[in-house]
C-alpha cells in the first residue's frame, strides 16, 4: 500500500519541479534560516509594500510563467519550440510604447488609455504569432528555424518601430502592473499571472483545447481523420503564444516604463523552453501538463534569485544554471525515472511489502 | 539446383553454416520463462524448444503472450525467472536486443524498423560496423550479391523509402540473414505482402531452413502456418498450451487450442448473412458517381443500402483503402458527386463525412489509428467528442462512462480506461479504435482491413459485430486481404485491379473462383 502510494507521487509530473523546489528551498535555508522572511517595508512613493526573497521570486518569474502557458501548448501542438518570444516581447512592447507616446519620445502625457495600447500590443503578439504559426503549420517549417526569423529580426523591428529612440511613458499608473498598486503590498504580476492562470484554467476545462493540442502532438495524421483541423491547432498555439507574449511584455515595459531593445527579455525563450522540459514535458510534443510548466517556470526564478543570494556574478550566472539544468533535466529524463523505480523496488524495505 | 546456385552466391558465412550437419539438435531451449507487468502475468512457466533447420509456428491470440516471449528472447524485456540456453553456449543471459544479437538471434518485426532515409545498403550494414573502416564499394557490392540470391527487386544504392512496403520488409529479413543468425525470429513478416512475395519469402524460408537456421515464426494466418511450419507451440493467457507436430493438429483443434475451446465454426457466420443481404433494399445511405481523389485512383461510381455489407477487392495496391479514403474525404477530393440518403452533400474533409454519419477505420493502426500516448478513454471518446464540438467537453463522468461501456461490449482487455492505448495488444488496440467510432453511432461504417494482424478470436468477433451492426440497420464497407472473410460478410463485392473498378459481384456470383477471375480480368 504504502509503495503504491510512494509510485504515485513519484510517478506524478509534479513530483520533479515540487522536489526541485523544495531541495532549492532547504539549500537557502540552511544558507540562511530568514531566506523567506516576508517584511512590509516602503517603497519610494511612500506605500506600504511587501518585500523577501520569496516576493522577489514570485514577482520576477511572473513573465516566465506566462510565457510558458504559451510555450507549453506549442510544444505539445508542433513538437518544436518558439525561440523567438523574447524579440517578440521586444516588438510588442515597443507597440505598446508607440501607442502610449505617440512618437514623441519625452511626452508630457500618454496619447491613448493604456488599456488600448495594451490591446494594440496584443494585436501585435497575435500578429507574430500568427506568423509563425503560419510557417510552421502551413508551410510545414521546423519551428525553431521558423521562429528563427522573428528571434533574428524582432530587436530590429522592435527599434524601427519607435524610430530607435527610447520613449518614456510620463504616466505613473503604467508602472502598476510591473510594480505595486498603492494600497497593495503584493505585486501587481502576481496577480496578473493568477488572472492567466484563471483564464488558462477555464479554457482548459470548458474547450477541448488540452485534447485537440495532445492529439495533434502524438499522431497528426490520426487526428485528422477524427474530423481535427491539425494545420488550425498549431497555428492557434503559437497565437496563443503571441497572446503570452504580449501580456509579458506589458510587465516588462511596466517595470522600466521605458524599453531597451536588445536587453529587454533577452534570452528569456531558453528559460521558457525549460521551465517546459523541467515540467516534465516531452520536447517532442504530445501530452502535456500546464500546471508542471507553470511550476517549473518558478522554480527556474528561484535558482537564478539563489544564485544572486550566493554573490554568483551575473555573467557567471548561465553556467552555474546550466550545471543545475542539467542535473535537473537528466533527473526527469524517462530512462533515469524507470532506473529509480527499479531501484526503489529492490529496497528491502519495499520488498517486503511487496510480498 | 537451387542449393547450386546458393553455394556460388552466398555469402561466406552461411556456406559456413551450411556444411554443419543437419540434424534433430536444440538451438534454442527456453525453460520456466516467467515475466509479469504491473497487474498482469504476461508470461508463466513457459518453456519453449528449437531444433535446428526447423520453422517453428508461436500461435496464440492477442495478449497470449506471443510477443512477450519473442521480446524476452531479443532483450527487449528482461525475464523475472526462467533460463534461455543457446546451442553451444549453454546459458545465456540477453539483457540487450544487442545481447541477442551477438549469440546469433535475429529478428524482424512487423512493422519495418529500418531507416527510410538510408540506401538499403546502408540498411543493412548500420549497426554492425564496429569500428572497422567503411568501404562503401565492396558493401554495396555485398549488398547487391545477396540481393540478387533472395530475389529482391532492389538495388543496394536505392533509397529504402523508395522501396515498396514489402520490398522494405524483404531488406529487413535480408539483413536479419546476413548476419550470422542461428535463430531467425519473423514477428508477422507475411501482413504487408501480396501472395507472391509471400512465396518467395517462404522460399527463402526453406532455403534458410536447409541451412540449418531455425526460425521461430509468427503469423495470424493459418494457411502459411499449415504450408512452411514444421511445429507448432500454443500459448495461451500467458501460459503454454502445448508443443505439436503440424500433422498431428488439424486447424480445428489448432484453431480450439488458441481460443481455449471449440469454436463454432467460422462457417456458420455465412448462414446468416444471407438473411441480412438485401434489407430496406430501396434505400440508398450514400452514393457516389465519378469520386475521385488526389491518391491516384480512376473516378468510379459506389452505393451503399441501408443494412447493407459490402466491400472492395483486390490485390495489394489496387486502390481499394484509396477508394474508401476518398469516400470519407481523408484523401483530397479531386472530383465526383456525392449523395448522402439522396441528397447532395460536399464532402472534402473528415469532419464532413463524420457530420453525414460516415465512419472510417484506417488501414494502417499505427499510423492512422490509434493516438499512442492517450489513453484508451481519450482514445475512444475523440471521434464523437470532436464531433459534439470543440467548445463542449465531455465531463470526466460521462467520458469513464462511455470508455466503460464500449470496454464492457467488445471485451476490450485493458488494466484501466486510463491506461495508454500503446501498451495494448494490436487485437485490443483496433477494438478501441473500432468502439471510437461505433460510439458515434455511424449510419456508415467504412472498415479498411481491420482485421489485419490480429488473432482469430478477434477477427471472427469482428465479423460477427459487422453483421449485427448491418442487422441493426448500419451500412458497413468491409475491406480484407482474405477473400474468404469477405465471402463470409459481404453480400456484393467491388472488384478493383490497377486503381480501378473493374466489377461488382453479388449473389451467386460471389464466388472465390468468380473473384480471382475478375481480379485478373481474363474470362
Amino acid at each position: 500500500m504504502n509503495k503504491q502510494i510512494l509510485k504515485k507521487i513519484t510517478s506524478n509530473q509534479l513530483f520533479i519541479p515540487l522536489m526541485a523546489l523544495i531541495l532549492l528551498a532547504v539549500i537557502n535555508l540552511i544558507n540562511d534560516p530568514g531566506f523567506f522572511k516576508v517584511t512590509v517595508g516602503t517603497n519610494n512613493a511612500g506605500n506600504p509594500v511587501l518585500s523577501g526573497y520569496l516576493i522577489t521570486i514570485l514577482d520576477y518569474g511572473s513573465e516566465l510563467a506566462i510565457l510558458a502557458i504559451g510555450m507549453t501548448l506549442v510544444t505539445a501542438a508542433s513538437g518544436g519550440q518558439d525561440i523567438s518570444v523574447g524579440a517578440t516581447i521586444a516588438i510588442a512592447g515597443s507597440a505598446m510604447l508607440r501607442v502610449l507616446c505617440g512618437g514623441n519620445s519625452r511626452p508630457e502625457t500618454i496619447k491613448a488609455p493604456i488599456i488600448v495600447a495594451f490591446l494594440v500590443a496584443c494585436i501585435v503578439g497575435m500578429l507574430c504569432g500568427a506568423f509563425n504559426g503560419m510557417l510552421v503549420a502551413i508551410f510545414k517549417i521546423q519551428p525553431m528555424i521558423a521562429t528563427l526569423i522573428l528571434f533574428t529580426a524582432g530587436r530590429s523591428i522592435a527599434a524601427w518601430i519607435n524610430n530607435n529612440e527610447l520613449p518614456i511613458v510620463p504616466d505613473p499608473k503604467f508602472a502598476y502592473f510591473g510594480g505595486f498598486i498603492p494600497g497593495i503590498p503584493i505585486p501587481t504580476t502576481v496577480f496578473i499571472v493568477i488572472a492567466c492562470i484563471i483564464v488558462i484554467a477555464i479554457v482548459l476545462k470548458y474547450t477541448n483545447l488540452g485534447l485537440y493540442t495532445q492529439a495533434v502532438g502524438i499522431n497528426e495524421n490520426s487526428s485528422r481523420l477524427n474530423g481535427i483541423n491539425p494545420t488550425f491547432i498549431k497555428f492557434l498555439s503559437f497565437v496563443i503564444l503571441g497572446l503570452c507574449v504580449a501580456v509579458a511584455a506589458l510587465i516588462k515595459v511596466s517595470r522600466l516604463s521605458t524599453i531597451n531593445y536588445s536587453v529587454i527579455a533577452k534570452d528569456i525563450e531558453m528559460d521558457a523552453i525549460l521551465a517546459v522540459a523541467l515540467g516534465g514535458n516531452a520536447l517532442s510534443g504530445g501530452k502535456f501538463n500546464m500546471w508542471a510548466s507553470i511550476l517549473g517556470a518558478y522554480v527556474i526564478q528561484f535558482l537564478t534569485t539563489t544564485l544572486y543570494k550566493f554573490n554568483v556574478q551575473s555573467d557567471a550566472l548561465a553556467a552555474y544554471k546550466a550545471v543545475v539544468v542539467i542535473l535537473l533535466v537528466i533527473f526527469s529524463a524517462p530512462t533515469v525515472r524507470d532506473y529509480m523505480t527499479k531501484l526503489t523496488k529492490q529496497l528491502p524495505m519495499f520488498r517486503k511489502e511487496a510480498a | 539446383m537451387r542449393q547450386e546456385s546458393v553455394r556460388t552466391t552466398a555469402p561466406r558465412f552461411l556456406k559456413e553454416i551450411e556444411v554443419m550437419p543437419v540434424e534433430e539438435k536444440q538451438v534454442l531451449t527456453m525453460r520456466g520463462i516467467n515475466k509479469s507487468f504491473p497487474g498482469v502475468k504476461a508470461l508463466q512457466n513457459v518453456d519453449f524448444t528449437l531444433n535446428k533447420g526447423e520453422i517453428h509456428a508461436l500461435m496464440g491470440e492477442n495478449g497470449a503472450g506471443k510477443s512477450t516471449l519473442i521480446k524476452v528472447l531479443t532483450g527487449v524485456y528482461s525475464k523475472d525467472a526462467g533460463t534461455i540456453c543457446l546451442d553451444g553456449k549453454g546459458e545465456v543471459q540477453i539483457h540487450s536486443p544487442q545481447d541477442a544479437q551477438r549469440l546469433g538471434i535475429s529478428t524482424v518485426y512487423q512493422e519495418i524498423t529500418l531507416c527510410p532515409n538510408l540506401t538499403v545498403a546502408e540498411n543493412m550494414f548500420i549497426g554492425r560496423g564496429e569500428g572497422r573502416l567503411v568501404d562503401w564499394k565492396s558493401i554495396n557490392a555485398d549488398t547487391e550479391k545477396l540481393l540478387k540470391k533472395l530475389d529482391i527487386p532492389a538495388k543496394a544504392t536505392q533509397q529504402l523509402a523508395n522501396c515498396s512496403i514489402a520490398v522494405q520488409q524483404m531488406v529487413a529479413i535480408a539483413r536479419a540473414v546476413d548476419m550470422d543468425c542461428k535463430v531467425l525470429i519473423l514477428d508477422e513478416p507475411t501482413s504487408s505482402l501480396d501472395e507472391q512475395e509471400v512465396e518467395k519469402l517462404f522460399g527463402l524460408m526453406r532455403d534458410l531452413k536447409a541451412m540449418g537456421v531455425g526460425i521461430i515464426f509468427v503469423t495470424h494466418f493459418l494457411d502459411q502456418v499449415y504450408e512452411v511450419c514444421d511445429k507448432i507451440t500454443v500459448l495461451r493467457d500467458g501460459q503454454l498450451v502445448g508443443e505439436y507436430e503440424i500433422k498431428d493438429l488439424p486447424r480445428v483443434q489448432l484453431v480450439a487450442k488458441m481460443l481455449g475451446k471449440e469454436m463454432d465454426d467460422l462457417s456458420d457466420i455465412k448462414g446468416e448473412n444471407a438473411a441480412y443481404a438485401g434489407k430496406d433494399a430501396d434505400e440508398k445511405v450514400f452514393e457516389a458517381s465519378g469520386l475521385q481523389s488526389n491518391a491516384g485512383i480512376k473516378p468510379f461510381d459506389f452505393y451503399i443500402q441501408k443494412g447493407e455489407v459490402n466491400g472492395f477487392t483486390g490485390l495489394l495496391g489496387s486502390g481499394r483503402s484509396e477508394c474508401v479514403r476518398s469516400i470519407f474525404g481523408a484523401d483530397r477530393v479531386i472530383g465526383g458527386h456525392v449523395k448522402v440518403h439522396g441528397k447532395e452533400v460536399k464532402i472534402s474533409k473528415p469532419l464532413d463525412a463524420m457530420k453525414n454519419g460516415i465512419a472510417y477505420l484506417p488501414e494502417d493502426r499505427k499510423v492512422d489509428g490509434i493516438i499512442g500516448d492517450l489513453s484508451v478513454r481519450d482514445n475512444i471518446i475523440l471521434a464523437l467528442q470532436v464531433l459534439t464540438g470543440f467548445f463542449k467537453p465531455f465531463s470526466k463522468a460521462k467520458a469513464n462512462a462511455f470508455a466503460e461501456e464500449y470496454i464492457k461490449k467488445l471485451n476490450i482487455k485493458t488494466a484501466s480506461a486510463d491506461t495508454p492505448i500503446k501498451s495494448l495488444s494490436g487485437g485490443n488496440q483496433q477494438k478501441v479504435i473500432l468502439a471510437r467510432w461505433l460510439l458515434m453511432h455511424p449510419e456508415y461504417l467504412i472498415l479498411d482491413e481491420p482485421t489485419r494482424g490480429i488473432d482469430v478470436g478477434t477477427k471472427v468477433d469482428i465479423q460477427k459485430l459487422v453483421l449485427e451492426l448491418a442487422s441493426e440497420g448500419m451500412s458497413v464497407t468491409f475491406i480484407s486481404s482474405e477473400t474468404d472473410e469477405m465471402l463470409r460478410t459481404c453480400s456484393r463485392l467491388v472488384v478493383m485491379r490497377d486503381r480501378k473498378v473493374v466489377g461488382e459481384l453479388s449473389g451467386k456470383d460471389l464466388t472465390q473462383n468468380k473473384i480471382m477471375s475478375t481480379i485478373a480480368g481474363g474470362e
